[in-house]
């Protein structure tokens, strides 16, 4: 495997200095690997992982999990659904599931009535969309790997121990 | 009459020299608060995976908050026996040669008290952990340093063990992979070791809980020879693969009349392992491979950053076939161990332990730890490197 990918994988916060370090490779060809893996269309981009809950000013932020049906097409299936529901600004992320529903989409908007507007405007009334089922996230506990809130500590690891 | 009440400390006790990591230990407290990077642990950065926590937990929740049996909950023992055939090729029944005890330092204190008569000689390779030798001394034993040395990757040799052996040695006591220097020995070295064992009929404890920590080829069990389980107490726990040493968790296996001995210090000196501990090893052993094997993989990775580090500024490492220390000699810099240690903890705020800690054969060397994050291995070492690049400004 591409030992970029590898490091980028194991979620550490490198730079891409330390990457190289770590990796055993000059910062040039750490940039040339993530160019590669970019090319591939296998590393999109950086992205920060944030407990906004902290900050007053995108805390009013809301994100909600949306359950929705279709009726898929002769020919095409869920993808054009799909592709047409991700392509909003509101949509974090949308899946093809398993199970009782056909797409799970994250949608975050700066207000309640902003998430729901979307999704009696936008969403369900796209053509082919049977239902959709709506659940507001009241609070988050791990993002993305991440504890938030976590009382764990190493400070009372030894510094020097046999 | 005297009244220092120093005068009640029993004369091989008063004796017995305090561990060479305690006065480093001592000068890093001093310096608390100081943005010090620790490469002087002994123990895994990772905390113990939520698995076996929750295991726990929810013992306690159980109320399992009684003693066990001496020897340790049966069904630990089960997955002890299964654990070691699967991974070390030697089958021990859990009825009667396994015991479960507190830390593999407790097993090696068992094992000693209950096999080493006063004056009986002890074989030990060194550099070394730090408590073999004074282990033997509280048993009245005599112990024997083997030497082992950086031109061989402190593998042990057999050569050099025949070189150290007296008339009279009854018991070898090995560390393989080897706190400090992460020496391995292969499987050729280990057999030439076994027949040297046959030869001088010698019983072996062989703390082996370094050993899923192995990055260059396979780890072997020098039990796993044939005749030599026989004359072997495997010792083994959980501290440092599954990165559980605040439980102090270890075990032992071995003929059944060796860990019948064993026990019977156990039972009046521990009674048993604590139950939640042993609950707890218990999900480890049934659930927590994965976590073993990507733990190994961070290691195996910061171990190969550090050692490149090293040997670039000028430091002669060897490459540490298994653990996590890495084990460079500081000589080549012109320093001596201590004055190394100490000037890079007082200028640079890293931590590292001199090797003379680990015995005389451990002289120009330091250990450090790479049982940490990325990012402060690569600070540790741009501050190393910004140490010696000094004048040569030597602590005083």
């Amino acid at each position: 495997m591409n030992p970029v990918l590898k490091l980028l994988i194991d979620g550490g916060s490198l730079t891409t200095g330390q990457m190289a370090q770590v990796a055993g490779l000059s910062e040039a060809e750490v940039n040339q690997h993530l160019e590669q893996l970019k090319k591939d269309k296998i590393f999109l981009g950086w992205r920060p992982v944030l407990d906004l809950s902290r900050e007053a000013a995108a805390a009013a932020a809301v994100r909600a999990v949306i359950e929705v049906k279709v009726t898929p097409e002769r020919g095409g299936g869920f993808n054009r659904f799909a592709e047409r529901i991700a392509r909003f600004d509101e949509v974090e992320s949308c899946y093809l599931m398993s199970g009782g529903y056909d797409l799970l989409v994250f949608v975050r908007g700066g207000s309640l009535q902003k998430v729901a507007s979307f999704v009696s405007e936008k969403l369900s009334t796209i053509e082919g969309v049977l239902s959709t089922s709506t659940h507001f996230m009241l609070r988050c506990y791990k993002e993305q790997g991440f504890v938030l809130d976590s009382s764990e500590s190493s400070a009372s690891r030894l510094t020097v121990a046999p | 009459m005297s009244t220092d009440p120093k005068r009640w400390v029993a004369g091989h006790i008063a004796t017995l020299p305090k561990s060479g990591i305690r006065d480093f230990f001592e000068l890093v407290a001093k310096m608390k608060g100081q943005d010090v990077i620790s490469l002087g642990v002994g123990e895994p950065d990772f905390v113990t995976p939520w698995h076996v926590r929750e295991a726990a937990i929810f013992a306690l929740e159980r109320g399992k908050t009684y003693y066990t049996s001496n020897l340790g909950l049966l069904e630990l023992r089960k997955e002890i026996s299964t654990y070691v055939e699967h991974h070390f090729g030697v089958s021990y029944r859990p009825d009667d040669q396994v015991i479960v005890t507190v830390g593999v330092s407790e097993a090696l204190d068992l094992a000693f008290r209950a096999f080493c008569n006063p004056g009986d000689k002890v074989m030990f390779h060194q550099p070394c952990y730090v408590s073999y030798h004074p282990s033997i001394t509280l048993v009245h034993g005599e112990g024997i340093a083997v030497p082992t040395y950086a031109k061989d990757n402190f593998a042990l040799t057999a050569e050099a063990l025949r070189a150290a052996w007296q008339p009279g040695a009854k018991i070898l006591m090995l560390n393989l992979p080897c706190n400090p220097t992460g020496g391995t020995c292969s499987r050729e070295q280990l057999e030439k070791i076994a027949d040297f064992c046959r030869e001088k009929d010698l019983l072996v404890l062989s703390d082996e809980i370094y050993s899923e920590l192995t990055f260059e080829g396979t780890h072997t069990s020098i039990a796993s020879f044939p005749g030599m389980a026989e004359r072997t107490i495997f010792l083994h726990g959980f501290s440092k693969a599954f990165a559980m040493t605040g439980w102090r968790i270890g075990y032992a296996c071995g003929p059944a009349v060796l860990i019948d001995a064993m026990m019977k210090v156990h039972q009046y000196a521990m009674m048993c392992a604590s139950i939640i501990a042993q609950e707890g090893a218990l999900e480890a052993l049934k659930n927590g491979w994965d976590n073993v094997l990507k733990m190994r993989e961070q290691y195996h990775r910061r171990r190969d950053l550090i050692v490149r580090r090293f040997n670039e500024i000028g430091m002669k490492c060897h490459l540490p076939r298994g653990s996590f220390y890495a084990f460079p000699d500081v000589t080549p810099l012109g320093f001596t161990e201590k004055d190394f240690a100490v000037g890079l903890l007082q200028q640079q705020k890293v931590a590292v332990v001199p090797g003379t800690a680990f015995g005389v054969n451990g002289t120009g060397h330091v250990r450090a730890c790479f049982a940490t994050g990325y990012d402060q291995i690569i600070e540790a070492c741009d501050r190393v490197e910004r140490f010696v690049a000094q004048p040569r400004a030597k602590a005083g």
